[in-house]
């Protein structure tokens, strides 16, 4: 069962959501309802499932309706239609002292500007969530410590937040909410106010943070890089409505619609994908049983000028070139051996595109793509990196079109 | 202009008073609270601590207050203000004008932040209440004396009762606008970790909205000296009254002198109370 599912959830500030409500079901976008009613649409008949575990983004630029969608998980907004069932319980029906109790056990949420309280220490701050709860002092200052010391902020308990970095600060945030130990973490532009360096370091952070924990995270961003960074899923969110659900990878691959083509179209793909997107299916011979001539007519065959040589079990051994192997065909030798060139340029499937830059500069001969069993999965050519720089002939299934 | 009848407001007015006064032990007891705030409590404290150790007990408190800025003006300013008021023999009146003033502050903030908060949480109270604080400020304030002095007689219960009327809009404005600027995120975290809405008062809303507060609690210690005058006409005791007697009896050294004193203690009672707004 999805930890949270939602449906057709909508909200519509205005006088008589109602009426907005029934617009929208007859297909009318929200410009023509603000012009017809004077109403806005914040979200549109959202549907999706986040499943435990999992580090789902909500992405859109400003104005799309991300952050009104998150406060209606936790119905900081109260929905105009729709359901949000947090394991399998419908927010909408229940009373505000159980809303009280889920927020309470079950969700903590990390803002954009903090929302740490100035008068608290950091301490108190982190406790504020235990202390509403009524649990007493000494538990809740452990379990403050612990939270805090998560985030490495051991020993700051005791200063204010305006004596810390936004960087700090947003980790008080991260550590208040965790110290509630919720299921699930809602996080509005969590580190949208921060700057780049410090946001990069926060996202590994909460990347390694979530190995341990394991939580179901909701992150809301405008930034398209910190959503493929970290979202397992990501939701692409315009006017109010989902546009696209899908991993990082799909939603680059296959864009839905223009809407989300533009988008990531400035992405910086050299971060995004791997060695595994652009790696093509090798030629190769077997020095187990292949000789000289096998491989001199396959490197004919295929117009290529070098060829890699594996084992019966596709483990690499090396690489062999079409001059060394013409004259050992023309001295009549039957093994291969002696000409395999062992020294080759290797990375793994994983490696980010990024990172090929460097190798296949330097190197003559294409790029091995192998395993942690040393088996040769693919190799890389020089024109496909710069290929799917370019946005282009780029699949997830390793085979480029 | 005979088509319209002239409007008998004024009458109209009176005629509540008058139903008003019926409602006497209402009446009787409130005459009863405030006369034991002021003279029992506040008066009596004030008298019978000696003028110096009075003195140098509140010469002691605002040094308290600046030990960190090192700013040792406030101390400085009360020990010699209070010393010259002493000097000029108008020490019994400063404690009675002391003791209604900070009678009328209790009686404002007590009454008015619940009010603040009222109508911070509700558009429709802040709507009614708002042209209601216009009316308390703007009439002008000797209006208030003339049922003040029908509920309660003369003396200093009226005079704290106008003083009242008078003085309090600026915390019941100040608490509702304190709490209304607490920025939203702050309100949505309160909410995000599941606080009753007593929790989000009390730990989140009055803290961050305390210096606000402060500030109208200020404005209404200001207000509540400037009716120490006007009371004075109703029989009030203290500074006030030698400054109405020194008017009717064209004495100016007198009024002068009651003037000054007047003068001092308010700014006294602003620099104290402002420096603590800034302590918290």
């Amino acid at each position: 069962m999805a930890k949270i599912k939602v449906q057709s959830l909508t909200k519509v500030f205005g006088k008589r959501p109602k009426q907005a409500i029934k617009l929208l079901s007859e297909g009318k976008s929200k410009d023509d309802i603000l012009k017809e009613t004077g109403m806005t649409v914040g979200v549109n008949q959202a549907s999706f499932e986040v499943e435990e575990g999992e580090i789902f983004v909500i992405m859109g630029l400003s104005g799309s309706g991300k952050s009104t969608l998150v406060r209606l998980l936790n119905r900081l907004i109260d929905p105009s239609s729709g359901n949000v069932w947090v394991d399998g319980q419908d927010l909408a029906t229940i009373s505000d002292k159980e809303l009280r109790e889920v927020r309470r056990k079950k969700m903590s949420m990390v803002f954009q500007k903090f929302g740490l309280f100035p008068f608290r220490s950091i301490q108190e701050n982190v406790e504020y969530g235990l202390e509403v709860q009524g649990i007493e002092k000494n538990k809740r200052s452990t379990k403050a410590s612990s939270s805090l010391e998560l985030v490495g902020l051991k020993g700051y308990e005791d200063k204010y937040p305006d004596e810390l970095s936004g960087g700090m600060q947003q980790r008080v945030g991260l550590a208040r909410a965790l110290a509630n130990d919720p299921d699930i973490l809602l996080m509005d532009e969590a580190f949208s106010a921060l700057d780049p360096l410090i946001r990069k370091d926060m996202q590994d952070e909460l990347l390694e943070l979530q190995e341990k924990m394991k939580k179901t995270i909701v992150f809301i961003t405008h930034d398209l890089d910190e959503a493929l960074r970290i979202g397992d899923r990501i939701t692409i969110m315009k006017d109010g409505a989902i546009v696209q659900v899908g991993t990082p990878e799909d939603i680059l691959a296959n864009p839905a619609n223009e809407y989300v083509e533009r988008f990531v179209e400035d992405v910086d793909r050299s971060k995004v994908f791997t060695a595994e997107n652009i790696m093509v299916r090798p030629e190769t011979i077997n020095a187990e049983k292949d000789g000289p001539r096998v491989a001199l007519q396959r490197m004919k065959d295929t117009n290529i000028s070098s060829i890699y040589v594996t084992k019966r079990s596709k483990q690499l051994i090396g690489i062999v070139h079409v001059d060394d192997i013409s004259k050992a065909v023309h001295n009549k030798e039957t093994d291969l051996t002696p000409y395999i060139h062992e020294n080759v340029p290797t990375v793994t499937p994983e490696t980010p595109l990024h990172d090929l830059f460097h190798v296949s500069s330097t190197s003559q001969v294409p790029i091995a793509v192998v395993d942690e069993e040393n088996k040769l999965k693919g190799i890389i050519i020089r024109s496909k990196v710069l290929a799917a720089l370019s946005g282009n002939e780029v699949t997830t299934n390793g085979i480029v079109s | 202009m005979e088509l319209f009848p002239r409007i008998p407001v004024g009458e109209w007015i009176e005629a509540f008073v008058e139903w008003l006064l019926k409602a006497e032990f209402i009446i009787g007891a409130l005459r009863s609270v405030i006369q034991f705030i002021a003279d029992d409590i506040f008066h009596t404290i004030f008298a019978t601590i000696p003028p110096l150790l009075f003195i140098i007990l509140l010469t002691a408190f605002a040094a308290f207050l600046v030990r960190k800025s090192k700013n040792y003006g406030l101390p400085l300013l009360v020990l010699f203000g209070l010393l010259f008021i002493e000097n000029l023999e108008y020490w019994d009146d400063l404690i009675i004008t002391l003791s209604l003033v900070m009678t009328a502050t209790l009686i404002s903030v007590v009454i008015g932040v619940p009010l603040g908060v009222w109508m911070a949480k509700s558009n429709t109270v802040q709507r009614i209440f708002t042209p209601v604080l216009d009316l308390m400020q703007t009439m002008p304030a000797f209006v208030y004396l003339i049922p003040a002095v029908a509920f309660f007689g003369i003396g200093i219960v009226p005079g704290v009762v106008a003083s009242v009327i008078f003085a309090m809009p600026p915390t019941v404005r100040l608490t509702n606008l304190g709490i209304r600027q607490v920025p939203t995120e702050m309100i949505e975290a309160s909410d995000s970790f599941g606080s009753t809405p007593n929790q989000k008062l009390f730990k989140v809303q009055l803290p961050m909205a305390k210096t606000t507060i402060m500030a109208g609690v200020n404005q209404t210690i200001m207000l509540a000296l400037s009716m120490v005058v006007i009371a004075a006409m109703i029989g009030t005791d203290g500074i006030g009254r030698q400054v109405y007697y020194a008017v009717g009896r064209n004495d100016i050294a007198m009024g002068f002198e009651a003037g000054i004193c007047l003068v001092i203690l308010a700014i006294i009672l602003d620099r104290l109370t402002q420096t603590l707004n800034k302590q918290a």
